[in-house]
């Protein structure tokens, strides 16, 4: 693969996220006829489930998958931190203790379009981004490792809220939450997740694909970066509100999905290059591609019963990025690796 | 001679401490000077300032005659370019995406690099003798490679004023030389101003015109690399006195290491 130019790599990519896209919709509990879906407002009921069901949660899948990858991608550039993920900097946590006091405190079910634990959800990463950025601010000269830090901390306290909360909460209640914390799209039902979400992960992901150059030189440290003419500061806090806002939003909507996050970042840097500039982009595609097949795997494995995609993600995900590494143990390019 | 850089009574606090205290230096366009002194007498701090990653108590700092806060973060980098000191934890690009990350101050978000853009890497890979490393990942360059694709980024920057901290400490000393004629060699035919931090004294007298030692945030002594090459000064900067000997063509007063006395 080392002769065939990162680009080229990056359109086969490309067709391939694509196929799987348009493959992803006819997977699932009983085939599709094809008539059905070429005729959506039919009213049959195979119509119905291929329009109501099974595109938009194709499309959600998609977009949290790419949304998740791409904030990895930056948090990993920016952090100069292969275990870095979307979820690092607590805002995961924070949406997890929103959506968990919403559904213990019985919160009305849906808030304008929404559903009330995304809306609570959303609500708690905004907490925790606020609370990160305040306290980064506060140190100006050290802004990563207090940002680094403060994520790392807020995390463990909004995970022992929500322990507590989880403790207090009567068997029902404590399902739900247990159930909201694994992350899945099994609960989409036509396109309002889709268009809720799409203006988050549009606007985030077009932040990230700007900042591509920048990213490249945050990887290579803030004083370098500095000095080839990157205002460090504002960079790093746009990059910021940008990537926590577009996380917040998927894990308010789609619970927090692991792995995608951190994992596919790394198979794009193994598999096409570690040059932001190409990275990001590849990680939209991938990641887009990853989730909405795993999903798919995950609504047919045990069928008619359905899995959370989260749960998969990692159990595919693992042994296929090990089996990556491994085949590229002789190449030079290991994630995170100093010079010997 | 045009000052490129004009520091004045330039103060920096960490804390309580004040790393730099009262710091005046000036370099003229074209010119070599180094900055020497012993470890934590804010060498590093003082360039950090220069490419504004440390932010100065007081004192002002201007370049070509204009203030450096009154710069714009890309219009700075395109005439100040800086290489960091040797130990680096590295990113895995090749080595001709790092140096086309040289050309950042030149380019626009979203469009591909220019022409100029990549003849100006290409130009940089030639003169520092990295064109056969090109493709190479920069995690698997040994620490000489390593320092001249830093260099040859720094230079693909097409800066006026190039600052380097401690260009040649961690190189063995073939590399040592080759970094040291590169500089001059490179600075010379691109009429750089260049500012080297350095602990190597035999080589900063060498090849600058002029020396500033700093101890303990002040500079100690500043004026021509010769006279620095005296007993009475180095022992006002480093505490003690050294063993010197005329270089075999210039003349120039070294210090060459003492001889235990069971040497041969």
């Amino acid at each position: 693969m080392g002769a065939v130019n990162p680009g080229r790599r990056l359109a086969v990519l490309a067709v391939c996220a694509l196929a799987v896209a348009l493959a992803a919709p006819w997977i699932g509990y009983g085939a599709t006829p094809p008539a059905a879906a070429f005729a959506p407002f039919s009213g049959t009921a195979d119509a119905e489930i291929f329009w109501r069901f099974r595109v938009p949660r194709v499309l959600l899948g998609f977009l949290a998958g790419a949304g998740l990858a791409a904030a990895g991608a930056a948090f990993q550039a920016m952090f100069r931190n292969p275990l870095a993920t979307p979820f690092t900097l607590g805002v995961s946590s924070g949406a997890a203790f929103g959506a968990a006091l919403s559904i213990q405190l019985g919160l009305p079910a849906a808030i304008l379009w929404l559903p009330g634990g995304a809306v609570c959800a959303l609500a708690g990463a905004l907490l925790a981004i606020l609370i990160v950025y305040g306290l980064a601010r506060s140190h100006p000269e050290r802004s990563i490792a207090v940002l680094l830090l403060a994520g790392v901390a807020l995390s463990f306290f909004f995970s022992s809220l929500l322990l507590f909360l989880h403790y207090l909460a009567d068997f029902t209640r404590s399902f739900l939450i247990v159930r909201w914390l694994m992350g899945g799209l099994q609960k989409t039902d036509g396109f309002a997740g889709v268009l809720a979400l799409a203006p988050f992960v549009a606007s985030g992901s077009a932040i990230i694909l700007a900042f591509t150059h920048e990213l490249n030189l945050l990887a290579t440290g803030e004083d370098l970066a500095a000095s080839r003419g990157v205002g460090v500061r504002r960079v790093q806090a746009v990059l910021f509100f940008a990537v926590s806002l577009m996380v917040g939003g998927i894990v308010a909507l789609c619970g927090p999905i692991g792995f995608v996050g951190m994992m596919v970042p790394h198979m794009c840097r193994l598999a096409v290059s570690p040059n932001n500039r190409l990275l990001v982009p590849a990680s939209l595609l991938a990641g887009g591609a990853f989730l909405a097949a795993c999903d798919a795997f995950a609504r047919t494995i045990i069928a008619p019963a359905e899995i959370p995609v989260g749960v998969i993600t990692a159990l595919l995900g693992g042994p296929f990025f090990l089996w990556l590494l491994a085949g590229r143990r002789r190449r030079d390019r290991v994630p995170g690796e100093d010079p010997a | 001679m045009n000052a490129a850089l004009a520091i004045a009574d330039l103060r920096v606090h960490a804390g309580d401490r004040a790393v730099l205290d009262g710091v005046t230096l000036t370099a003229g366009e074209g010119e070599h000077i180094s900055v020497v002194g012993p470890n934590g007498a804010g060498k590093t701090t003082l360039l950090r300032c220069l490419i504004r990653a440390c932010r100065p108590a007081s004192g002002s700092i201007r370049v070509f005659g204009k203030d450096l806060g009154a710069y714009k973060p890309k219009e700075l980098a395109r005439l100040v370019g800086y290489v960091p000191q040797g130990d680096r934890s590295l990113a895995p690009f090749t080595v001709r995406e790092f140096v086309m990350m040289g050309r950042y101050p030149y380019l626009r978000a979203f469009s591909p690099p220019a022409s100029s853009d990549r003849d100006a890497v290409e130009r940089a890979l030639a003169d520092t003798g990295m064109e056969p490393f090109a493709e190479r990942a920069m995690p698997t360059l040994s620490g000489g490679e390593c320092q001249k694709a830093f260099i040859a980024a720094a230079l693909a920057q097409e800066p006026r004023i190039l600052l380097l901290d401690e260009p040649t400490t961690f190189l063995d000393p073939g590399y040592q030389d080759e970094v040291a004629r590169l500089l001059t060699r490179v600075t010379r035919e691109r009429g750089a101003t260049v500012v080297a931090v350095t602990h190597d004294i035999n080589a900063a007298a060498l090849a600058s015109a002029r020396i500033f030692a700093l101890g303990a945030g002040t500079v100690v002594y500043a004026g021509s690399a010769r006279a620095f090459m005296d007993n009475a000064v180095l022992a006002r900067v480093y505490g003690r006195e050294f063993l010197l000997a005329p270089h075999p063509r210039t003349g120039t007063p070294l210090i060459v290491p003492e001889a235990p006395p069971w040497a041969p």
